[in-house]
């Protein structure tokens, strides 16, 4: 089995790490103290540019570029929102980065609040993520004890401060626009995109909203510089990923590895295989809203360029594994029972088209579906997509779309049969 | 003597409210925050303490009542002492947590949504909680569980009525 250096999680298990003492130990706040000394803000986005980090929330936007995409000459403040409302299903690096190292993210977020002149940062996490928000609170105190946070910050004249602001218990304040009305205090309803948030966001200031990983990656380029950070990876997808790998495998958990490495390395050699030797049936590489793969691809590199000419996404790098007795009409009625349970309700296409995808699954599902169904699956597919404002709605096709694509066989064996073409192993005992 | 409105709000609670109030650049920011106060002191969203937490940080009740409608994190009923949320979607659901609703079902004598008798137990499922490496999982109040199996269930079960009954 390769070994690959850790960045992110160099540090993730050393006893205490989540404390200042064994986090400044280990070289934390040094690359702030590095930034705020030795760089000017336009230097700290330069070399997070030379770096080629792109977002690591699901969309993969070059994180420098779109600093540089903050007005020069407004006269309001400038906000930072860190994304921490991690709920896209297959998904969990950012927990653990929050739960076991999180002065790891306060400096990813300190060193970015610098770059962008912001002086009141936000952290957005999910509601259910208690223990995380506790233990980022914590960190928050810790490092303005020690002067890391607050006014006159290392004596530079730089103030920052940092909010953690719990959320509500919605998929959809992941999506930034999102989670910007939420901040202001309202339903999670996404807005229209232009204006973009860089120019007007969060309260109509000039925002910057984050994922936490993304973040987390900030302070290692500073000490090490952005040549070092893009010579790890591929050449456009830069520096390691945490792939998070759930379902059928015998070593689920968090994995952080070099953009790129090949999607049969990370299921055999790291998740250890499958549960009980069965085949591989289909993966989905990115989080549930991406295409799935059938088991054919499992060569298939993880990194953004090599998984859309695949035909899916890296997107979030939620890796969920399925096993040969998987009915694939139940795991694409799982997933949009979820994306219809999240859909926020603004926009038709979307809040229509995930009720009756859903209502048409369950029928075929549970015997009571007709061939013209899965012509109607396509046709709602087709009027969601691209018609919504926010990307929840094509987000809820790619499960469809593809389990119909790749395993229409077992959608019409349920409607001949009026049952499942394969019966999952019990799992829990 | 007649009786004046009674304070149901907690001084932790009043407390915390007062903090939250100038924290943020625009006041109604706050809204979620509030609610977390309100259901971390009740268990659940107490229409008459939303009110009284809206009078103390002086922001219009419907701008509680409108996100509360919203948010599914917060029970907008009474629910049991120990609130159990199943994870159902993908990566749990693949890791049996269909089985364990059945499970809960059974040995808590209740139906899906019902609070058991004795008021200890209520059960839900509930969308992705981020734990799906470690699946099946549920939450119990502010806890994740993970990894679970019928034994694991049957002791985290019996050592939370157990804490119930003594007080």
């Amino acid at each position: 089995m390769a070994e690959y250096e850790k960045i992110l999680f160099k540090n993730i298990d050393q006893p205490g790490q989540d404390r200042i003492e064994t986090y400044l130990k280990n070289g934390g706040y040094k690359a702030f103290e590095k930034a705020v000394t030795n760089m000017t803000p336009e230097e700290v986005t330069e070399e997070v540019i030379k770096s080629g980090l792109r977002g690591r929330g699901g969309a993969g936007f070059p994180a420098g570029r779109k600093w540089s995409f903050l007005p020069k000459d407004s006269d309001k403040p400038v906000y930072l929102t860190v994304n921490a409302d991690e709920s896209e299903p297959g998904t969990f690096k950012d927990r653990e980065l929050m739960e076991k190292d999180p002065h790891l993210v306060i400096e990813g977020t300190l060193i970015t609040s610098y770059a962008i002149k912001c002086r009141t940062a936000f952290i957005y996490i999910r509601a259910e993520f208690t223990y995380a928000a506790k233990q980022l609170i914590r960190a928050i105190e810790e490092a303005r004890a020690k002067g890391y946070i607050g006014k006159n910050i290392l004596g530079r004249g730089i103030d920052i401060d940092i909010i953690v602001h719990r959320g509500g218990g919605a998929y959809i304040c992941g999506e930034e626009t999102a989670l910007l009305t939420s901040l202001e205090g309202g339903r999670g309803h996404p807005r229209v995109k232009p204006p973009f948030p860089a120019i007007s966001g969060l309260y109509g200031a000039p925002t910057i909203i984050n994922n936490v990983e993304t973040l987390a990656n900030v302070p290692h380029i500073v000490n090490r510089g952005g040549e070092w950070y893009a010579s790890i990876g591929t050449e456009k997808s830069t520096g390691t990923k945490i792939f998070c790998l759930s379902g059928h495998v015998n070593k689920p958990g968090n994995y952080e590895l070099p953009m790129g490495i090949p999607l049969r390395e990370l299921i055999y050699d790291y998740g250890g295989g499958i549960l009980e030797d069965r085949n591989l049936k289909a993966v989905i590489p990115g989080g549930s809203s991406v295409p799935v793969l059938t088991a054919d691809k499992i060569d298939v590199h993880l990194d953004y360029e090599s998984l859309a000419e695949a035909g899916s996404m890296l997107g979030s790098a939620g890796v969920i594994v399925l096993d040969e007795t998987v009915c694939m009409v139940k795991a694409a009625l799982n997933m949009m029972r979820f994306y219809k349970h999240e859909s926020c309700g603004q926009c038709t296409p979307c809040h229509q088209g995930t009720y009756w995808l859903l209502r048409i699954l369950d029928r075929i599902e549970h015997g009571r579906g007709t061939m013209e169904d899965l012509d109607e699956l396509i046709h709602i597919c087709d009027n969601i997509d691209g018609n919504t404002i926010c990307p929840l709605g094509d987000a809820a096709t790619p499960g469809v779309r593809s389990t119909l694509q790749h395993f229409r066989e077992e959608y019409e064996y349920h409607i001949e049969h009026k049952k499942c073409m394969v019966s999952m192993a019990p799992r829990f005992v | 003597m007649e009786k004046t409105s009674q304070i149901i709000l907690s001084e932790k609670s009043v407390k915390e409210l007062r903090r939250l109030e100038n924290l943020y650049p625009e006041k109604k920011s706050i809204v979620l925050m509030v609610l977390h106060v309100v259901y971390d002191q009740f268990g659940y969203l107490k229409p008459a303490a939303i009110d009284e937490a809206a009078g103390v940080v002086g922001i219009p009740p419907i701008d509680f009542h409108q996100a509360a409608s919203f948010y599914t994190f917060f029970p907008r009923e009474k629910v049991g002492k120990y609130h159990i949320q199943v994870c159902r979607t993908l990566s749990c659901y693949l890791r049996g947590a269909e089985e364990l609703v059945d499970y809960l079902i059974e040995k808590l004598n209740i139906k899906m949504g019902e609070v058991t008798e004795d008021g200890i137990f209520s059960l839900t499922e509930v969308e992705c909680l981020g734990s799906c490496g470690t699946s099946p999982m549920m939450q119990i109040n502010d806890t994740y569980y993970e990894n679970l199996n019928r034994a694991k269930v049957d002791s985290i079960l019996d050592e939370l009525r157990k804490k119930a009954k003594s007080g």
